[in-house]
């Protein structure tokens, strides 16, 4: 790629920028330090640092119009002279200021401070190109697909020759069911787990059980989904399902559930503990000196104190199992039903994005597009959930600070 | 306050004892109560642990025999009317005979060797056809003896000695995946090639050693689970990885040091901020949209690459880093800015100067962790092309990270859905090569941790 080379002869022309900066900065002086508003190296560093930045303007601007126009290569020789150019422009620019009023050091600074909001307000720039990505896409899918159809339809059958039914609903359901049956089956396991941890266990329980538990946080999810597919999707279906006549399928609601239950555990445990251990002592105390077991504190002051806090760490959960991918690819299925019978196969939101985006795709018709309005309706969900979840913890830590 | 004593209280009250050593029935209720509480969380935390265990157990023994192959050692004669029929050792006309040419030697060695194996033994095996011993090789020795023979034109001719890969059944069945019940009814293999290949291992021409090959090669079609390896997918993987410490370590450090050390306390920087943690928490599949829709029908970059995959797993990591590296931050003590900012340095001179250095312990630890968070994600890769089949080895970096490339836990995901269960083997195998670069990198971090994390 000619543009990494380009950005090597940028690199090398700002080190020049500085070597002449600093020698510029010593003749002006007299070797002197003195007699300067900033020390040499901040007049080396100005002229090196304009340089740079002028030059990496220049060259965004270029990749830019290549994304924008699909003309204009950034690493042709036209872009290449424009942007060291524009390089040494600004550098000699910067090295005609230099005398021994000049403040080199608070324009370098400013300069530098310029880079750190730049790099911040990245993470606002993805949030806005994620929505944009999504959004124009969806437009387009609903230009071609009525809205209420995809919102309101309750079949999913997308077919190559067009008139696919792109019902939403069924997709939804499957979501939500694998939730459901992960969260109940997280919930009392974390919630309990984090008691046992925060009231009952001593030191040294607590310091081998809790990391054992976050090492389950720290698994990928494809170790989750592999575990679903060859040994827990055949266990259910082999003891469970076939025994009680209700599947015969290895990959079902209750597999991917289950698996992403085990996922949620040290989400919940963890989160669930940082909030019962929040709990002032002295509400424990008053409750134990009225003559109430541990238990009975626990029941009745601590988790009732705790439980904003609680609902907070289930709804973002609840948001982790709504988004979660892979567990869902390798062990729910592909069939997009509405069933009550958690041993059937089912399909969910991601699992439709994943087989609708990869593979031969054709971007302008609807069977394509309908992955962005998924992802845009997936992306509204979660944000929702983690919005209200972040709302709730905040107010509950206040409550006791 | 009062003086009054207590008044004389009838001592046979029901649910009152005679003395507090006496239990009654409510204080046994509900110290049972308290009992059945505690085992509740051993329960639950029991739970936790077993399903931890569970999860490994599984995923090592489905994936630890993938680190070990069969083989099988034979004479090959390289026939020189099949190979170089113009008998000028000329290169360019050898490489004329495609592996099709070479398939029939390796067919005759592979006779040779299970008939000559059979005369001496008590028991013959009763229909053992040709064809079924030259299906007990992998359909990869073809190639590796064209390779084999290309590098050395000088010894066609000659009867050199060859360790072939077994077909993936007989392989299985050394590894108790085939059994003889199975093979029965298995259209790809039969129980006269296990028995031959017993007697094989009998004789010694049939070993079973550790696979360097699943380390290194590049993945194989369906046809032949036997040669499929990760180094394609390692290569990726390490890739894509450069290609996030390269960009999101600086960004996400700038991006922490300005919302933790200069940005005003206004609205705008009140956005930024619940705009990270909010993006901390969007499902990964999510970036994976972004990814295709920006970089790749946007930007026009190429599919698969791992510059891509390296481009969307930063914009993923970034949140993860900036939270860390600003708690790092915030952990230095403020007298040390106050006396940096006492002796005349600037605001800037203070941050990298002093609290950087001594935020740096901290600010790698996040990093570490925040790419194994980023080399262990899968869906977004699958969005932008990574699951395609990738046979060739990615270039030298710059140009190598916008070859196609595949990444682990992506090839975890392509193997899963091949059809032949020995995938299913490779996968768990590549998983543990997985788990094996997250468990260092998590040592790496905690090491970091003890040997540099000061507390004030």
């Amino acid at each position: 790629m000619p543009g990494i080379a380009l950005f090597l002869v940028l690199a090398l022309t700002a080190v020049a920028g500085y070597l002449m900066g600093r020698q510029r900065a010593v003749a002006v002086s007299g070797g002197d330090n003195r007699v300067l508003h900033s020390n040499m190296p901040f007049h080396g560093a100005n002229v090196g640092l304009s340089a740079f930045l002028a030059g990496l303007v220049v060259f965004l601007g270029f990749v830019i119009l290549r994304a924008v126009t699909g003309m204009a290569d950034p690493g042709n020789i036209l872009a290449a002279i424009v942007t060291l150019g524009a390089a040494v422009a600004v550098g000699l620019f910067s090295f005609s200021r230099i005398s021994r009023d000049f403040r080199a050091r608070n324009v370098t600074e400013q300069m530098i401070k310029g880079v750190l909001i730049a790099a911040a307000s990245i993470a606002i720039l993805t949030t806005v190109g994620i929505v944009l990505s999504m959004l124009f896409e969806t437009i387009n899918f609903f230009s071609q697909y009525p809205i209420t159809a995809f919102f309101f339809g309750t079949t999913w059958a997308p077919r190559f020759q067009g008139g696919s039914d792109l019902g939403m609903l069924p997709l939804l359901w499957g979501t939500l069911y694998v939730s459901f049956i992960a969260l109940a089956f997280a919930v009392p396991i974390g919630l309990f787990a984090a008691i046992f941890l925060a009231e009952y266990a001593n030191s040294r329980v607590r310091s081998i059980a809790k990391p054992l538990l976050e090492v389950l946080a720290g698994i990928p999810t494809i170790v989750y989904g592999l575990f679903a597919l060859i040994t827990v999707g055949p266990i259910l279906r082999d003891y469970f399902a076939q025994p009680m006549g209700l599947g015969e399928s290895g990959s079902s609601v209750m597999t991917a559930g289950l698996v992403m239950g085990v996922m949620l555990i040290p989400f919940v445990s963890s989160l669930s503990d940082d909030i019962i251990n929040a709990v002032p002592q002295a509400m424990r105390d008053g409750s134990y000196a009225i003559g109430a077991t541990k238990s009975e504190t626990i029941k009745q002051v601590v988790i009732p104190a705790a439980l904003p806090g609680i609902v907070g760490a289930i709804l973002l959960a609840a948001s982790r199992a709504i988004g979660e991918t892979m567990i869902v690819v390798l062990g729910a299925g592909a069939a997009a039903k509405m069933s009550l019978n958690p041993f059937e196969a089912m399909t969910t939101v991601t699992v439709k994005i994943v087989s609708q985006l990869t593979g031969d795709t054709d971007f302008a018709a609807p069977e394509t597009l309908v992955a962005f309005a998924l992802g845009i309706t997936l992306f509204v969900i979660t944000l929702g959930l983690n919005v209200l979840a972040l709302y709730i913890v905040r107010r509950y830590r206040e409550q006791y600070e | 306050m009062t003086d009054a004593t207590a008044p004389d209280l009838p001592m046979d009250l029901p649910g009152r004892g005679k003395s507090l050593y006496d239990e009654t029935d409510r204080t046994r209720r509900r110290n049972a109560a308290e009992r059945r509480f505690r085992v509740y969380g051993l329960i639950a935390i029991s739970i936790g642990i077993a399903s931890l265990i569970a999860l490994l157990v599984s995923i090592l023994g489905n994936g630890l025999p993938a680190f070990k192959q069969t083989y099988i050692v034979m004479d090959v004669t390289l026939s020189e009317d099949v190979l170089d029929k113009e008998g000028n050792r000329n290169r360019d006309d050898i490489a004329k005979v495609m592996t099709f040419g070479y398939a029939p030697l390796i067919r005759a060695a592979a006779q040779d060797l299970v008939r000559n194996l059979e005369t001496g033994a008590d028991t013959d095996v009763a229909g053992l056809t040709d064809a079924m011993i030259g299906d007990m090789i992998s359909r990869e020795a073809p190639g590796q003896l064209r390779r084999f023979v290309l590098a050395n034109p000088d010894l066609i001719g000659t009867t050199q000695s060859f360790e072939f890969l077994a077909n993936g059944r007989i392989d299985g069945y050394f590894k108790g995946r085939v059994t003889m019940e199975s093979a029965a009814i298995d259209g790809n293999v039969t129980p006269e090639q296990l028995l031959a290949a017993d007697k094989l291992e009998a004789s010694g021409a049939l070993v079973t050693r550790f696979n360097w090959q699943f380390l290194t090669a590049p993945d194989a079609s369906d046809q032949r689970p036997e040669a499929a390896g990760l180094g394609v997918a390692i290569l990726g993987s390490v890739y894509m990885m450069l290609v996030v410490l390269v960009l999101a370590l600086p960004i996400g450090v700038s991006a922490s040091i300005y919302l933790e050390e200069f940005a005003p306390k206004n609205r705008i920087t009140d956005i930024i901020e619940v705009n990270i943690s909010n993006l901390a928490a969007v499902p990964s599949i999510v970036f994976g949209i972004l990814g295709l829709a920006v970089f790749i029908n946007y930007a026009h970059l190429p599919q698969s690459a791992p510059i891509v995959g390296g481009l969307v797993l930063t914009l993923m990591t970034l949140p993860t880093i900036i939270i860390s590296t600003r708690a790092a931050l915030k952990s230095v003590p403020p007298s040390i800015k106050d006396a940096a900012l006492g002796v005349g340095a600037s605001k800037m001179q203070t941050v990298f100067h002093h609290v950087l250095p001594l935020a740096m312990p901290g600010i790698l630890t996040g990093a570490i962790l925040g790419l194994a968070q980023a080399l262990g994600e899968t869906a977004p890769l699958l969005l932008i092309g990574m699951v395609a089949f990738v046979r060739d080895y990615p270039g030298v970096p710059p140009e190598g990270f916008f070859d196609p490339s595949t990444a682990l836990p992506v090839q975890v995901y392509n193997w899963t859905q091949r059809s032949d269960p020995a995938f299913f083997e490779r996968a768990s195998g590549a998983i543990i090569v997985l788990l094996v670069f997250l468990v260092v990198m998590n040592l790496v971090a905690i090491i970091l941790r003890r040997r540099f994390e000061r507390r004030w």
